[in-house]
C-alpha cells in the first residue's frame, strides 16, 4: 500500500502550483472571467509548451510524458485551487479520454495536436430533456454516403466557447432512451450547420447552447464503434468525475484554508472568532469532509482502470461524498465568513459558487447514490 | 386549544384576498417574472397602493396610521401577500424604525416622519452593521461629536462607516447607532439618530454580492451635520431603541408564509422538470422524500409561530422565543433555494443578469424557473447571517431561555 506521490507527479504537482502562483493569482483570474473571450489562450499556450502539462496523462507512444489518471487528478486539483477556467477537463481528460480509448485511426495525430495545444475540445453530450442520463438522446446522426448528417440540440456546453471540436453524442439507432445506438462524433465546431448560444456560467465559467442543423461530417468523425459507444461514454464520463472530484477537493482545501485564516483574523465581543466552539467545530467538520474527499478521490481514481461496475461504483460513492462535502464547506465557509462571505470581492464567494456546479457536474448526490444502489444491490446490474 | 380560525377570520381572510387579486399591479408580476433587478418604482407602487388603503403597517397602532388588526389577522395577511407572490412591503421604514418613532419619540419626531414614511415618500435604510461590529453590534464605531453650529443650534457631527445597508442607494434618510460617548461602556454612550442622505458628506458606495445582485452597500459619513433633533431618544441610550428594533425585525423573519409558497413551487417546478429516468422529477422517491422533509420541518414552524402568536396576542412581547423562528425560518428558506437549484439540472449553470439580451427579454435558454436558481441560492445564504447570525440565535437561547 503506498499512496505517496512518484518524483514525476510530486514534480508536476510543483510545476502547477507555482506557475499558478505567479500567474493566476485570484486578481488575475478575476480578469480573465470577466474578459471578452472569458479565458486566456496565451496561457493554454504555456501549459502546452512552457509547462508540458497537457501531455503529463497520455502514453509515449502518444507523444504524452507517459502518466495517467493520477497525473490528471494532480492537475485538476491544483486547478481547483486557482479556480482555472481554461479547457482541460473538456480537452485533456474528456477529448483525450474518447480518443485513446477508441483505438481511433487518427486518434495519435489528434492527441499530438491536443498536447501542443493547438486543438481544444468541449464535450457535447447533455441535452434539454435529459437531466443526468448519458444515453437520453434526441440528437440523431443519420448515415449519407460515406459520413453522417447530425441534427440536434446540445444544452450546457461547458468550455465550447473556447473550443476548436466537440465531441458530440448522438443516436445512430434505438430509441430516445435505448442504450445502444448511441456513437460518439469529433465534430469541428466551424463546420457549416453548428450554431452556438455563448453565455457566462455561474461560476465564471462560459458554455454554449450547441444547435446542429444537418451538419454533414465525414466517416472518420465517427469515435468508436456506430451505435455501441454508451459503454465508452460511461467510462470517459467516470473519468471525468474522478478529476472533478479532484478539482472539487482543490476548491474545498481553498474554502477551508481561507476559513481558518479569516477566523484567526476577524474579532468579535474582544476576540477572534476562532476562539469560538461552536465554529471551531464547524472548521473541525470541514477538515473532516475535506479528508474524507481526499481519500474518495484517490480511491476512485485509482480504480478507473477496474471492470465497468467496479468503476461506475468507485467514482459514484466519491461523486457522491464529495458532492455532500462541498455543499457543508462552502455553506460553512461563507457563514464563517459572515457578510464578508457574501461579497463578489472575496475569493471565498468564488470557491462557494465553483463548488455547487461542480456538485451539480456530471450527476447530483441523488444520482449518484441511485446509481450506487443500482449497481450494489441489483444482481442484473 | 382550537385550530380553527373564528368566522370573522375568515371573512377577513375573504376581503383581503379579494383586495389583493383587484389591486396588486400587473406589471409587478412581469417584473418579477422577468427574475430582474426591481426598479425603485416597482418597490413603491405597491407599497403606495396599500398606504392608500390604511393597510400598509399592520402592527401599527392605529392612532399612527396602522388599521387595527389582531395579530391572527396580521398572520393572515403575510399569509395572503405570500399566496399572491406579492412583492414584500420593505421592513426598514414599516417594521423597523417606524415602530421605533412612536414608541420613543417626541410629539415633533412623530409628526414629522411618521407620515411619509406610511405613504413611502421617506425611503428609509438601515445603519446598523459596520465593518469591524456584524453580529457583535455594540461594538460600532461611528462617532457622533456635539457640537454649536454657527447658527446657535447643537448638532452632532458624525463620522464613520456602516455596511450590508440594504437598498441604500435608493435610501431618502438612514437611521443610525453611533457612538456618543467613547468612554461609556460598551452598550453605553449609544445614540439612535435618524441623518437625511442628502447631507453633505454621506457617501453611498455599492457592494455587490455572489449572487451579482447589487442589494446591499456601504455608507460613509464624512463631517456629516446632524441637528440633534433628529435624535431618537435620550442621548447615550440609543442601546435600548436598537434591542426594541431587533426584536421586531426577528419577529417577521420566520417566513412561514413565503416558505409555504416556495414549497408549493417546487412541487410545481418538480413537476415540469424530468428525472433521470424521463420521468417526471416529483415521481423520483429521493427529491419526494426532501419536499416531505421540507414540509413538516416547515409545519413544525408554523405551529410554533402560532403559538409564539398566540401569546403575543395575549400581550406578552416578542422574546427570545423568536430566536427560534429565525433560526428554523432562515434554514427552511435556505433549503427551499437548494432544491430549486437541484431540479433545475444542468440549467441551474447558466447566469444570465446583465448579459447582453436579445429584443428586450433575457435569453431564453432553459426553464424559467431555473435562470435565477443558482443566484437565489447563493444570495439567500445571508438569511443565517444577517439579523443577528444563526449562532448569536443559539447563543442568546442559550442565555436567555435555558440560562446557561
Amino acid at each position: 500500500m503506498d499512496f505517496n506521490f512518484s518524483e514525476e507527479q510530486s514534480m508536476l504537482r510543483d510545476t502547477i502550483a507555482s506557475y499558478l502562483q505567479d500567474k493566476y493569482d485570484f486578481e488575475t483570474r478575476r480578469k480573465i472571467v470577466s474578459s471578452e473571450s472569458g479565458w486566456r489562450a496565451d496561457y493554454w499556450k504555456a501549459f502546452a509548451e512552457e509547462l508540458g502539462i497537457l501531455g503529463a496523462s497520455f502514453s509515449e507512444e502518444l507523444g504524452g510524458l507517459g502518466g495517467g489518471a493520477l497525473d490528471n487528478m494532480i492537475v485538476m486539483e491544483e486547478f481547483g485551487k486557482a479556480l482555472v477556467i481554461e479547457p482541460y477537463l473538456g480537452t485533456v481528460i474528456i477529448g483525450g479520454g474518447f480518443l485513446k480509448h477508441s483505438g481511433h485511426t487518427d486518434a495519435a495525430d489528434h492527441i499530438a495536436s491536443i498536447v501542443a495545444g493547438e486543438t481544444t475540445i468541449a464535450f457535447a453530450y447533455a441535452e434539454a430533456q435529459g437531466r443526468y442520463t448519458l444515453s437520453d438522446l434526441k440528437t440523431t446522426a443519420k448515415k449519407d454516403g460515406s459520413g453522417w448528417v447530425l441534427n440536434g440540440h446540445k444544452a450546457v456546453v461547458v468550455g465550447a466557447p473556447f473550443a476548436s471540436h466537440l465531441i458530440v453524442t448522438a443516436r445512430t439507432g434505438g430509441s430516445q432512451r435505448e442504450a445502444s445506438g448511441v456513437s460518439v462524433f469529433l465534430v469541428d465546431k466551424h463546420a457549416k450547420g453548428v450554431t452556438t448560444r455563448d453565455y457566462p456560467t455561474v461560476d465564471g465559467g462560459r458554455a454554449s447552447e450547441v444547435y446542429f442543423d444537418n451538419v454533414s461530417i465525414p466517416a472518420d468523425a465517427l469515435i468508436g464503434a456506430e451505435g455501441a459507444g454508451l459503454p465508452l461514454v460511461e467510462k470517459v464520463v467516470d473519468e471525468a468525475t474522478a478529476a472533478v472530484c479532484a478539482e472539487g477537493v482543490g476548491v474545498m482545501r481553498k474554502l477551508h484554508e481561507g476559513t481558518l485564516d479569516y477566523a484567526k483574523q476577524r474579532k468579535q465581543f474582544g476576540t477572534a472568532i476562532s476562539n469560538f466552539q461552536v465554529l471551531q467545530h464547524r472548521m473541525v467538520d470541514m477538515f473532516i469532509e475535506l479528508e474524507q474527499s481526499v481519500s474518495m478521490t484517490y480511491m476512485a481514481t485509482l480504480k478507473l482502470g477496474e471492470s465497468d461496475a467496479e468503476r461506475a461504483k468507485a467514482v459514484s460513492s466519491a461523486k457522491v461524498r464529495i458532492g455532500r462535502a462541498l455543499k457543508f464547506c462552502g455553506q460553512s465557509a461563507i457563514q464563517i465568513h459572515g457578510g464578508m462571505g457574501m461579497t463578489d470581492e472575496l475569493a471565498i464567494g468564488h470557491y462557494f459558487k465553483r463548488g455547487t456546479i461542480i456538485e451539480g457536474l456530471f450527476g447530483s448526490v441523488d444520482h449518484h447514490l441511485t446509481r450506487y444502489e443500482r449497481l450494489s444491490f441489483d444482481k442484473a446490474a | 386549544m382550537n385550530l380553527d380560525f373564528s368566522p370573522e377570520d375568515l371573512a377577513f381572510r375573504e376581503e383581503v384576498r379579494a383586495f389583493i387579486a383587484e389591486n396588486y399591479p400587473a406589471s409587478l408580476r412581469a417584473v418579477q417574472e422577468e427574475g430582474e433587478e426591481m426598479a425603485k418604482e416597482d418597490f413603491l407602487s405597491w407599497h403606495r397602493i396599500l398606504a392608500k388603503k390604511g393597510w400598509v403597517a399592520p402592527a401599527w397602532p392605529t392612532e399612527y396610521g396602522g388599521p387595527g388588526w389582531s395579530s391572527v389577522q396580521r398572520y393572515i395577511w403575510s399569509e395572503e401577500l405570500a399566496r399572491a407572490d406579492a412583492v414584500p412591503i420593505l421592513p426598514f421604514g414599516i417594521n423597523m424604525v417606524g415602530p421605533v418613532i412612536y414608541t420613543f419619540g417626541t410629539p415633533e419626531q412623530k409628526q414629522r416622519f411618521l407620515p411619509p414614511t406610511l405613504t413611502g415618500d421617506i425611503w428609509w435604510s438601515q445603519g446598523y452593521s459596520e465593518p469591524g461590529a456584524g453580529s457583535d453590534l455594540a461594538s460600532l464605531k461611528t462617532k457622533a461629536e456635539r457640537f454649536t453650529g454657527d447658527d446657535g443650534k447643537e448638532y452632532y457631527l458624525v463620522n464613520g462607516q456602516k455596511t450590508w445597508t440594504t437598498l441604500a442607494q435608493h435610501g431618502d434618510w438612514i437611521f443610525c447607532l453611533v457612538r456618543t460617548d467613547p468612554n461609556a461602556k460598551i452598550q453605553e454612550g449609544i445614540s439612535f439618530l435618524l441623518i437625511d442622505m442628502k447631507s453633505p458628506g454621506v457617501t453611498v458606495r455599492p457592494i455587490i454580492t455572489l449572487g451579482g445582485e447589487h442589494e446591499v452597500n456601504e455608507v460613509w459619513f464624512e463631517n456629516v451635520k446632524v441637528p440633534v433633533e433628529n435624535r431618537i431618544y435620550e442621548e447615550n441610550k440609543g442601546w435600548t431603541c436598537a434591542k426594541f428594533l431587533l426584536a421586531h425585525e426577528r419577529s417577521g423573519i420566520a417566513g412561514v408564509a413565503r416558505s409555504k409558497r416556495g414549497i408549493e413551487r417546487i412541487r410545481q417546478i418538480a413537476a415540469e422538470e424530468l428525472a433521470d429516468d424521463g420521468n417526471p422529477l416529483i415521481q423520483d422517491p429521493l427529491f419526494r422524500r426532501k419536499i416531505a422533509e421540507l414540509e413538516i420541518d416547515l409545519t413544525a414552524l408554523e405551529f410554533t409561530e402560532l403559538r409564539t402568536l398566540a401569546s403575543e396576542h395575549a400581550g406578552k412581547g416578542p422574546g427570545p422565543e423568536s430566536s427560534v423562528l429565525k433560526i428554523k425560518g432562515t434554514e427552511i428558506q435556505q433549503r427551499i433555494t437548494e432544491l430549486v437549484l437541484e431540479a433545475s439540472g444542468n440549467y441551474g449553470a447558466p447566469y444570465f443578469r446583465g448579459f447582453p439580451k436579445e429584443g428586450g427579454n433575457a435569453l431564453p435558454i432553459g426553464p424559467d424557473h431555473a435562470r435565477r436558481a443558482a443566484p437565489t441560492y447563493f444570495n439567500v445564504r445571508k438569511t443565517s447571517i444577517y439579523g443577528g447570525s444563526n449562532e448569536i440565535q443559539r447563543n442568546i437561547i442559550a442565555k436567555m431561555v435555558l440560562g446557561l
